[in-house]
């Protein structure tokens, strides 16, 4: 009897025992990061470039050219994720192709990031013969992809099927069924999935190293390499510069607060849209 | 009117359903684009070291010698340790999480946990870099160095420099990262048991230690080592974590303190200083054994994990 109860309890401290390491980790990279990053941070952080080596500076040229990337990177993704993605849910259940797709769509979301970096490195860095903002851009795009084709599938899937034959019912044609009545009831999770897909490519930083590459400068030209911040907080956290250093844990900082921001707003957005649909 | 709504509506249909099949097509080409770019930019190296490029054991730039037996070896042990140390530990928290805790604990900690997994690659790279590696030193590995060096078998794992980067750290660090997944994975699967089971168990007057591990855990055996394979899938391509305390040299020691190198690692450090042609290929022909590597891993994970 006894044996039997200390195993138990042995068993019980150590599932404890690895809840409280995870809460540790986390706890021990948040407090660092925002140790380190508050320090770094001020309003220079903003509105000054970055610093040669040594010298002091900010992050301005970074922060924007890594919106630009991300932003663009969504626009090409979104679009063409969600035609996917609607593809794949209106397909027959039987359908082979859609089966082979949707293997091949998990199999792309868990591809190493570094070789769409060396895959768009080869196809758009060696055709165009320079690094460029768009090269970027498209990296990111197709890692945001294979996130919103998977979630918009099953996000339209739950659209009930009844409402569907409402509007076959009324005469209408099944692309409008699908824009008009899909979309609508499927559109906060299909928002939920884009906001997911954002908050993984911001902090990507592999598939940028050869792609946008960086800048020290400020330049909002697509077809040169664009400044961003995780090759920058790479650079900056590598080298043996104070400087540089502090500014990469500001970045980081911002980098994370945007993340979780991002976060948050997934699950709340949904919410929000349907409350104030429920109040009309 | 029906005569001449009808063949609008059928046109309509028609351009929405090429502009959305197109678009799922993409998937497939841009998946056998990245195949295609790897072969074609590997080529050069590839047939000028045939398929023996997988094992040797030479990382030259200078005198364009190439192998890759050194990067596979760092990506596969330090990919080894985090699951020797993520597969426990998290399925302890699953279990924590979802059988012992109470819901006003087990949610938050829940949260806590997905938090971790929000936090990009770069941050655990730096956070290793500057925080954990200097504890790691003076922490473990001087200690390891008095006491776990004269250990039959084990023991030149810990002989090496004490200086907080290398292989071990490098896997101690994407341990970190892959815990939450699998974390998630076997607590979502633990809670698909249904009630009824669990008070059977109990019923019969099994302590929670016997329901989990006799009953609940051979339950979801498949998603459970799906998870693990899952989290070593994501272990292996990881690369800015693992480039920032990995230490990059390209060599195989016996030592799990000595600096090494990923596949990923040595691409992202050596792609953009690379001049010389045939160092270019080499990094992508590594790419290519990576994404080889990380398509039977995830392949075999999808299989397991696959609902049924």
């Amino acid at each position: 009897m006894p044996v039997r109860k200390l195993k138990n309890y042995a068993f019980i401290g150590f599932c404890t025992f690895c809840a409280l390491f995870g809460l540790v980790v986390l706890a021990s990279v948040l407090y660092s990061l925002v140790g380190k990053g508050v320090s770094g941070m001020g309003l220079h952080v903003f509105t000054e470039l970055t610093p040669g080596p040594g010298s002091h500076g900010g992050l301005k040229n970074a922060i924007i050219g890594s919106l630009i990337l991300t932003a663009l990177g969504i626009l090409i993704a979104a679009p063409l994720g969600v035609m996917a993605g609607t593809w794949l849910s209106e397909s027959d259940k039987s359908s082979k192709i859609a089966e082979a797709l949707r293997f091949l769509n998990g199999m792309l979301m868990s591809a190493p990031s570094i070789l769409v970096g060396l895959f768009v490195y080869k196809v758009v860095v060696v055709t165009t013969g320079s690094f460029s903002g768009w090269a970027g851009a498209i990296a990111l795009a197709i890692l945001a992809l294979p996130i919103i084709v998977s979630t918009t599938e099953e996000m339209l899937r739950l659209v009930p099927t009844t409402l569907k034959e409402a509007g076959s019912g009324l005469g209408a044609p099944r692309w409008r069924v699908i824009t008009q009545l899909c979309y609508r009831a499927a559109g906060p999770g299909i928002i939920t999935g884009i906001l997911l897909s954002v908050a993984r490519i911001t902090g990507e930083t592999a598939p940028l190293l050869f792609t946008a590459l960086n800048s020290n400068f400020m330049s909002t030209e697509l077809d040169k390499p664009m400044a961003n911040l995780p090759v920058t907080i790479y650079q900056y956290a590598m080298s043996p510069f104070e400087s540089w250093n502090e500014l990469a844990w500001a970045g980081a900082l911002l980098i994370t607060v945007f993340i979780l921001i991002i976060n948050i707003l997934s699950t709340a957005l949904p919410r929000w849209i349907k409350a104030r649909k429920a109040a009309k | 009117m029906l005569l001449t709504a009808m063949p609008s509506a059928i046109k309509g249909d028609s351009i929405f359903y090429r502009l959305s099949f197109t678009s799922a097509i993409l998937i497939f080409l841009v998946l056998i684009g990245i195949i295609l770019s790897l072969i074609d930019g590997g080529w050069l190296a590839l047939s000028e070291f045939g398929p023996g490029f997988v094992f040797r054991n030479v990382w030259d730039p200078v005198n364009s010698e190439f192998g890759a037996a050194s990067a596979i070896y760092g990506t596969l042990v330090s990919s080894l340790i985090a699951i020797v140390i993520a597969i426990p530990v998290g399925l302890g928290t699953a279990i924590f999480l979802a059988e012992l805790a109470p819901d006003w604990i087990s949610r938050p900690v829940s949260m806590a946990i997905e938090l971790l997994a929000a936090v990009p690659s770069i941050i655990y790279g730096m956070w290793g870099l500057f925080v954990f590696a200097p504890w790691f030193s003076e922490g473990f590995q001087f200690w390891a160095l008095e006491n776990l060096v004269g250990l039959p078998l084990i023991g030149h794992w810990f002989d090496g420099p004490p200086i907080g980067i290398g292989l071990m750290t490098a896997g101690i660090i994407l341990s970190f990262m892959i815990l939450p997944i699998i974390t998630a994975l076997t607590r979502d699967a633990l809670k698909t048991i249904p009630n009824v089971v669990r008070e059977a168990a109990y019923g019969v007057g099994a302590t929670p230690y016997e329901v989990i591990t006799r009953v609940l855990l051979p339950s979801i055996k498949n998603a459970a080592v799906g998870a693990g394979i899952l989290g070593l899938g994501r272990a292996l391509g990881e690369t800015m974590a693992v480039a920032f305390v990995i230490g990059g040299a390209n060599r195989i020691e016996t030592s799990l303190f000595m600096p090494a190198s990923s596949i990923s690692s040595t691409i992202a450090q050596q792609f953009n200083e690379a001049t010389n042609e045939m160092h270019i290929s080499a990094l992508i022909s590594l790419g290519l054994v990576l994404f080889v590597l990380t398509f039977i891993v995830m392949g075999a994970a999808r299989l397991l994990l696959r609902k049924r």
